[in-house]
């Protein structure tokens, strides 16, 4: 269980609240315009900007105070998700230990979770000898390997063609099924909301709402999803 | 990460500290105007006056190169661009050296001289000091000023082509504003630069007439040791450094090596051949004025390396000593404190790390001596002292090449770091020394070139048994052995230039 309870962030004039809780499992998007604030709670959540008032619960712990590494969830940028310069298997490696100080038990668990996300053998080369989804899949094997049981992802895999994108999403709700982990999507595109997510929170006016079950939601709009989708 | 800040925090206090509490020393052991005489008035004026004059000739010679520089593309314009910053790391003395053999009694310009029945002109005096000042800052006024025609926007070139420009229209209407725009800035900072003129004074000045304060500092120290008198000169020179250094901030101080120089803004006004002609000539004798006291030196100096004394390879060792320890300690410094100064209220780190700018070695030499006195012989301690104002003198080069990376560093990864909990030692080895290990590298050969080559507070410290390369040279050249100063320059040149080599090319590679 995810809780933002009376939750708010402001940064300057503008400010987002919430107030909600998202239940354990299955993956959820926070839908919005550009601007209204999404990347902003996320940030919020992950620790990476301080909230102005309310509070942040993880599975019944207070997690406002805690640095970002110490929350229980992983996050996945829109960029700079890698290291150039470390190698794939170091990058990924950082999951499990900062100082890079790996066991046999685990490189093995780091070799698995590639060849999990189809990056067999990869593990020696650098960032930049890698394609924009092949990047993006090291990012989400070290986001598996942390096992930390919330995974954040600010508009992931923009960066990347149609095709790489829905490739990447299947990817992500299949390997997230598979390791138990709850997933929190900030996204634009309501096509990808639709494609994976089981449910959705629209961002408007600096409000975000509590989450809807996708189908219903498409099915019967709100008003301001209405709007959003024009 | 937050220890990472306290370690910087604590490490620009005591920098600042290091700072303050030798310049408190000068001021409480001054004597009060009434001790100086009148003829530490004179290198005052004296002081002021070359500077003035250095600035204004190193920025006159400098537009027509610069010019040049700006709307020529020719092969080798790369190494005519590098050939201006070299002079950065240059040691003065080994310039001086140069500056000899090609203007010197028995040089080449008095050969011309006598050979065509002119009076043959001396190095040494007023526009000796001018002379070398030039040869210094003038590649750098030029680098400046290339900027500035740089920044001309190629737009405009091709409207003024459009509109049928001549050379003269465009000087008029587009060249004189960006000059009249640039060049005050690009002669205070040459002016600063030579009000704090010490090596070149002390082997090309001398004498009522062409004394600065700083040589003023060393003569009252070495020969009178009239420490009141020296430290008073010093709050003198303190006082002028603090005015430049304020003056400065309000400039934007141009770092030592230019980037993006490699452009050149497509020209068709100048296409004549006498103008062609022109930027030829200026570029020529430019690399002349820059190669040939050098390559003198270089050739005179090869045939006698194998028989320089023990002494100069002594100091030769003492200096390498002192720039590789100096790299080192200014790196580590400039580290700490640039991960504290780019956090929030870290900005008076970087200040605290830029003081150093308005003191100059010399003073800072005078209040360390006075410090040291009452608990031991400040001689025994002159190269400790050599290095120290080594590394409080590389700061802030190292921290202008810092400062910006580890900015970039945070925005493009700190989150990243933040997300994997990456900090303390392991952020060190996995993150920090390995993305800033250019501009770490950078500053280290700047410091270890700069220290190489240091003739200031050794000067005033050294007993002959504790010379570094630099001094040793100094000594050579006062007694007349001008082939074996010239060898100990070769190998001085040698020392400098590698070790800026040997750190800026190992951060690249590997």
């Amino acid at each position: 269980m995810l809780e933002l309870r009376a939750l708010r962030v402001d940064l300057g004039a503008f400010h987002v609240s919430a107030d909600l809780s998202l239940t354990t499992g299955g993956i959820t998007a926070i839908m919005g315009a550009s601007g209204s604030g999404k990347s902003t709670i996320l940030s919020a959540i992950a620790g990476f900007v301080p909230p102005s008032a309310g509070q942040i619960r993880i599975d019944g712990a207070d997690v406002t105070a805690l640095a970002p590494g110490a929350r229980p969830l992983s996050v996945l940028f829109q960029d700079n998700n890698l290291f150039p310069h470390l190698t794939v298997a170091q990058n990924v490696g950082l999951g499990l230990d900062p100082g890079l100080r790996l066991t046999p038990q685990h490189r093995e668990a780091r070799d698995v979770v590639l060849t999990r996300v189809g990056l067999d053998g990869m593990g020696d080369r650098l960032p930049r000898d890698l394609s924009g989804g092949q990047q993006s899949r090291v990012a989400l094997a070290r986001a598996l390997l942390r096992r930390r049981p919330w995974l954040l992802l600010d508009e992931p895999f923009s960066a990347l063609g149609p095709a790489l994108r829905q490739d990447m999403l299947a990817l992500l709700r299949e390997t997230t099924r598979d390791e138990g982990l709850s997933v929190l999507m900030v996204t634009h595109d309501p096509g990808d909301a639709r494609s994976i997510a089981d449910s959705v929170c629209m961002l408007a006016d600096g409000v975000l709402a509590p989450p809807a079950e996708t189908q219903e939601l498409f099915a019967n709009p709100t008003e301001v999803l209405r709007s959003y989708l024009g | 990460m937050t220890l990472g800040v306290r370690i910087g925090v604590a490490v620009a206090s005591v920098v600042a500290a290091a700072l303050v509490v030798p310049l408190g020393a000068v001021a409480w052991r001054a004597d009060g105007w009434d001790g100086l005489r009148p003829s530490d008035w004179g290198a005052l004026r004296f002081t002021l006056g070359q500077a003035m004059v250095s600035a204004a000739l190193s920025v006159l010679l400098a537009v027509p190169v610069a010019r040049a520089l700006a709307r020529r593309r020719f092969a080798g314009r790369g190494a005519v661009i590098l050939l201006l910053g070299a002079p950065f790391i240059l040691p003065v003395i080994v310039a001086v050296l140069g500056l000899v053999a090609v203007f010197g009694r028995s040089g080449p310009v008095n050969t011309l001289l006598t050979a065509v029945g002119l009076e043959p002109v001396s190095i040494y005096g007023a526009h000796g000091v001018v002379l070398a000042h030039v040869f210094f800052n003038m590649p750098l006024a030029t680098r400046l000023i290339v900027q500035g025609w740089q920044a001309i926007p190629g737009e405009r070139l091709r409207l003024a082509a459009s509109l049928g420009f001549t050379t003269r229209d465009t000087f008029r209407l587009l060249e004189w504003p960006m000059l009249r725009a640039v060049v005050p800035g690009v002669f205070l900072v040459i002016f600063l630069i030579c009000t704090t003129s010490f090596a070149v004074a002390l082997a090309l000045g001398g004498g009522p007439n062409a004394t600065t304060v700083e040589l003023a500092i060393y003569e009252a120290f070495r020969f009178d040791f009239d420490l009141g008198r020296a430290a008073m000169l010093g709050a003198l020179q303190l006082i002028l450094g603090a005015t430049a250094a304020v003056l400065s901030l309000r400039l934007a101080l141009p770092s030592g090596f230019g980037a993006g120089q490699d452009r050149v803004v497509p020209r068709w006004d100048s296409q004549g051949w006498a103008v062609r002609m022109q930027d030829s000539v200026a570029i020529g004798l430019a690399c002349a004025f820059l190669l040939l006291p050098v390559a003198i030196v270089l050739g005179d100096g090869i045939g006698h390396v194998t028989t320089l004394p023990a002494a100069v390879w002594w100091g030769a060792l003492r200096s390498l000593v002192i720039a590789v320890a100096a790299a080192l300690l200014t790196t580590s410094l400039a580290l700490a404190m640039a991960i504290a100064a780019t956090r929030p209220h870290g900005g008076w780190i970087e200040v605290a790390g830029t003081l150093s700018v308005a003191a100059s070695p010399l003073v800072l030499g005078t209040g360390l001596f006075l410090l040291v006195l009452p608990v031991a012989n400040p001689v025994v301690l002159a190269l400790p002292v050599t290095l120290f104002v080594n590394v409080v003198l590389g700061l802030p080069f190292a921290l202008r090449a810092l400062i910006p990376a580890m900015r970039d560093l945070i925005r493009d990864y700190d989150r990243l770091s933040a997300s994997l909990n990456l900090s303390g030692w392991a952020w060190l080895r996995l993150v920090g020394l390995p993305r800033l290990r250019r501009p770490l590298g950078f500053a280290a050969g700047l410091t270890a070139a700069l220290a190489a080559g240091d003739l200031g507070v050794i000067a005033l410290f050294a007993s002959p048994d504790q010379a570094t390369l630099p001094l040793v040279l100094y000594q050579l050249m006062g007694s007349y052995r001008m082939d074996e100063a010239k060898a100990a320059a070769l190998l001085l040149i040698a020392l400098s230039l590698g070790v800026f080599w040997l750190f800026e090319r190992g951060s690249r590679d590997a």
